[in-house]
């Protein structure tokens, strides 16, 4: 394998590994907890390397996803005291920890390339194919072997708990009434952030891997409703973001991480403005909400009882200009109305919209 | 003074604590209109435009670290950072906590990728310097970096004190403020826009990474000590400063200390003294209360032992073995030093006796146990066996007049729903 594929490999399984948990951060609304374990569990990594002298093993692993479940903890600590409020308590908890992080990096480890300020702020992916690891005869990338373990473990979590999610994100009083312990799949998936946020480290660094957890999930759910599409639709995309950020980033020469977030930021922007349903654009061109309809139905209906010019037929409504210019350019749009302004009369396909709305 | 004399680390000194001075006095209201991670995300969305800003300075062939250039790129990509997050908010079914995140991880991805960019291919001795900006150098301000801030400095704290009252209505019920017919959107616009630039000029002490903590972190300290708006900005203020300051001066002190992270753990500890000692919401005070008060609730417990045993054969004042006070037998041997101490109760052998005064105390509490058992059951018709649970609980709350209300208002009863009497007085 080229060094350039191993790379791209490593970064769609960075994408794939934080996606599958982001998904379920977005829509518990908890993105910014995920925000705040990337960044908390540094110390952790940091003494843990101090003890094994590597920052991917198990014992890190482990000792950083205790730091996460930590991390939390000391939140809703803080949180319950009742002196300060959630968002500040977020905001208070994790600057602290990750600050220990960087000055016990720029304290102890000056010099070691393994872990310095550059790879906490923005990791070395294309490190990844030097890093190798004999395996039954062959040398393989660690951190990609590390990634992918990581991102099968976590396919593996959201299989198996697929139910006990999905209840506990849309319904947690029905979740805990049917004995799912939703307090318990909470920390459990906090767990699986942090560790999944401590594998990607150091390819992608402890920041950018917020982006990696948060946008794909985010796009995709703008372009579905439903969360089994929305999970591999997630993956897919940011994968899709990894490769593309890769080749940006060998043009110009930059951070190759830093490109596929950027890459990632494209992605969720299209799918912002062009999502089939809910897309800005296709918003903006739709007789979508209640309203917009019936007041679509009224004016079908009224250019049918008495056919008139826009502007007589604008004197009998109390509607603002523009209120009326919309809507007729929606009806336009739809094939409702035909004609110029001056003789408007209502399609076949606009009568029967009219009459639905009225229905 | 000698590190006053020295101008290098003066400059350091008055940047810091401006620094802190700024963002712990707008962190106030972001932390009050519950935005504290606002700010985080307008620091991460600032890195892209210092960077932009650079580049644009080195293709125009002008100073491209000079500070009005950097501030107004990150001025305007923390702008557009904040538009982005309005927008998704607003026009997708995300929530503000995703849109926050989508923005401050993908602006600060760009801005990396410029950064990087930036040290491999541009030359120039310039660029050296411009990735302190991540986790702030103070080391590096120069005196023209500290006019800049000085002059950004009193325009914001020009217009927090002129617009003072608009921003406190909006902090506080933000609807009441629009039913006044204050432009609420346009003071949001100009508060967020006040944040932004103390974010920047945060930027070069403290960096991108950490100015959130700069933010909240002297905020949530100050609310601590008071809970009026105009001193805890001014003591957040002070706090932020004293934070910057002190972390300035530790980070000057050895090398490989970068300031950010020194001067954001100076104000996650005067925070966390703050939690602990502010008088009246210290935490502190509050475990002390507590255990004053479960001390209190045992020792009249203990004292209503003795009354039901004086009460079952007729004599107040005879000694009682410890073993027959059933408060006594869980680990309650303290309670009765505690109540001889009191004087509540004489130590007689291996015996304890009632005092006048305790026996008063006593009569006291079974009084208030009865009547809190008739208050029930006469006036929200509870069966008879659900009364003593809740009694347990209230005669040792509720103060002096309230009983005395309660008393008058059953008409000074003599017994309580199961027929025991209610004392009143002391039987010795």
């Amino acid at each position: 394998m080229s060094d350039g594929a191993i790379i791209v490999l490593t970064g769609a399984l960075a994408a794939v590994a934080c996606a599958l948990p982001g998904c379920w951060l977005v829509l518990r609304g908890m993105s910014l907890l995920g925000d705040a374990i990337s960044h908390a569990v540094l110390p952790g990594i940091v003494l843990a390397f101090f003890v094994s002298g590597s920052v991917a093993s198990l014992p890190v692993l482990i000792g950083a996803g205790a730091m996460g479940l930590f991390t939390v903890f000391l939140i809703e600590t803080l949180h319950r005291t009742r002196r300060v409020k959630e968002d500040a308590s977020i905001a208070v908890v994790f600057p602290a920890l990750f600050a220990i992080g960087v000055l016990l990096i720029a304290q102890y480890t000056h010099g070691q390339k393994d872990l310095d300020q550059d790879c906490v702020l923005y990791g070395e992916i294309a490190f990844a194919p030097l890093r190798t690891l004999a395996l039954g005869g062959f040398q393989v990338a660690r951190p990609t072997l590390v990634l992918g373990v990581v991102a099968l473990a976590n396919l593996l979590f959201v299989l198996l708990l697929y139910k006990e999610l999905k209840i506990s994100t849309f319904d947690s009083a029905l979740a805990a009434t049917v004995g799912l312990a939703p307090a318990l799949v909470h920390y459990l998936l906090m767990g699986i952030v942090s560790i999944t946020t401590v594998a990607s480290f150091e390819s992608i660094g402890a920041i950018l891997v917020v982006a990696f957890l948060i946008v794909p999930p985010a796009a995709a759910h703008l372009l579905t409703h439903r969360i089994s599409r929305m999970l591999p639709l997630a993956c897919f995309l940011g994968a899709g973001s990894a490769a593309a950020g890769y080749a940006v980033a060998s043009a110009v020469d930059a951070s190759i991480a830093g490109c596929m977030a950027g890459a990632m930021g494209v992605v969720f922007l299209f799918a912002w403005v062009f999502a089939p349903r809910d897309g800005l654009l296709s918003r903006l061109l739709s007789l979508r909400t209640m309203r917009e309809r019936v007041i679509g139905a009224l004016l079908v209906e009224r250019l049918l009882r008495a056919p008139a010019p826009l502007p007589r037929l604008a004197e009998g409504l109390a509607w603002a200009p523009q209120r009326l210019a919309r809507t007729l350019a929606l009806l336009r749009a739809r094939g409702f109305v035909e004609g110029p302004d001056a003789q408007l009369r209502p399609t076949h396909e606009g009568i029967a919209f009219a009459r639905s709305v009225a229905e | 003074m000698t590190a006053w004399g020295d101008p290098t680390l003066r400059t350091v000194l008055l940047g810091a604590g401006l620094l802190g001075l700024l963002s712990g006095a707008l962190g106030c209201f972001a932390v009050l209109r519950r935005q504290s991670l606002l700010g985080d995300a307008l620091a991460h969305a600032s890195l892209p435009g210092v960077c932009l800003a650079f580049l644009a300075g080195s293709a125009l062939g002008i100073d491209p670290k000079h500070p009005l250039l950097l501030l107004a790129g990150a001025l305007a990509t923390a702008w557009i950072g904040m538009l982005l997050i309005l927008g998704i908010a607003r026009t997708t079914r995300l929530k503000q906590d995703a849109a926050i995140g989508i923005v401050l991880s993908v602006l600060f991805g760009i801005g990396i990728a410029l950064l990087t960019y930036i040290l491999k291919n541009v030359g120039g001795a310039n660029r050296a310097g411009l990735d302190k900006f991540l986790f702030g150098q103070a080391a590096s301000l120069l005196p023209r970096d500290l006019q800049v801030m000085a002059v950004l400095g009193l325009v914001v704290f020009a217009t927090l004190f002129l617009l003072f009252k608009q921003f406190q209505v909006l902090s506080f019920d933000p609807a009441y403020a629009a039913s006044l017919g204050m432009p609420v959107r346009r003071l949001e616009v100009l508060l967020t826009s006040l944040l932004v630039i103390a974010v920047v000029v945060g930027l070069q002490t403290v960096g991108v990474v950490l100015m959130a903590a700069m933010i909240v972190t002297p905020a949530a300290a100050a609310r601590q000590w008071t809970d009026r708006l105009g001193r805890m900005v001014l003591l957040a203020g002070l706090l932020g400063a004293a934070a910057g300051v002190l972390g300035a001066t530790i980070s000057s002190l050895r090398s490989r200390l970068p300031t950010g992270p020194v001067v954001v753990l100076c104000a996650t500890a005067i925070l966390g003294v703050s939690l602990l000692f502010a008088p009246r919401r210290g935490l502190l005070w509050a475990a002390l209360r507590r255990a004053r008060n479960r001390r209190r609730v045992r020792v009249e417990n203990l004292l209503k032992d003795l009354w039901r045993l004086g009460e079952g054969d007729g004599s107040f004042d005879a000694v009682r073995a410890l073993s027959d006070l059933r408060a006594v037998r869980g680990a309650g041997r303290p309670d009765v030093v505690r109540a001889w101490r009191d004087g509540l109760v004489r130590l007689e052998g291996t015996g304890v006796r009632l005092t006048a005064e305790g026996a008063e105390r006593a009569g006291r509490v079974v009084r208030n146990h009865r009547l809190w058992e008739l208050y029930l059951s006469r006036r929200l018709d509870l069966p008879d066996d659900h009364l003593h649970r809740d009694a347990e609980e209230m005669e040792h709350a509720l103060d002096h007049e309230v009983w005395e209300e309660i008393d008058a208002a059953l008409g000074r009863p003599r017994a309580d729903p199961h027929g025991r009497p209610i004392p009143r007085g002391s039987p010795l």
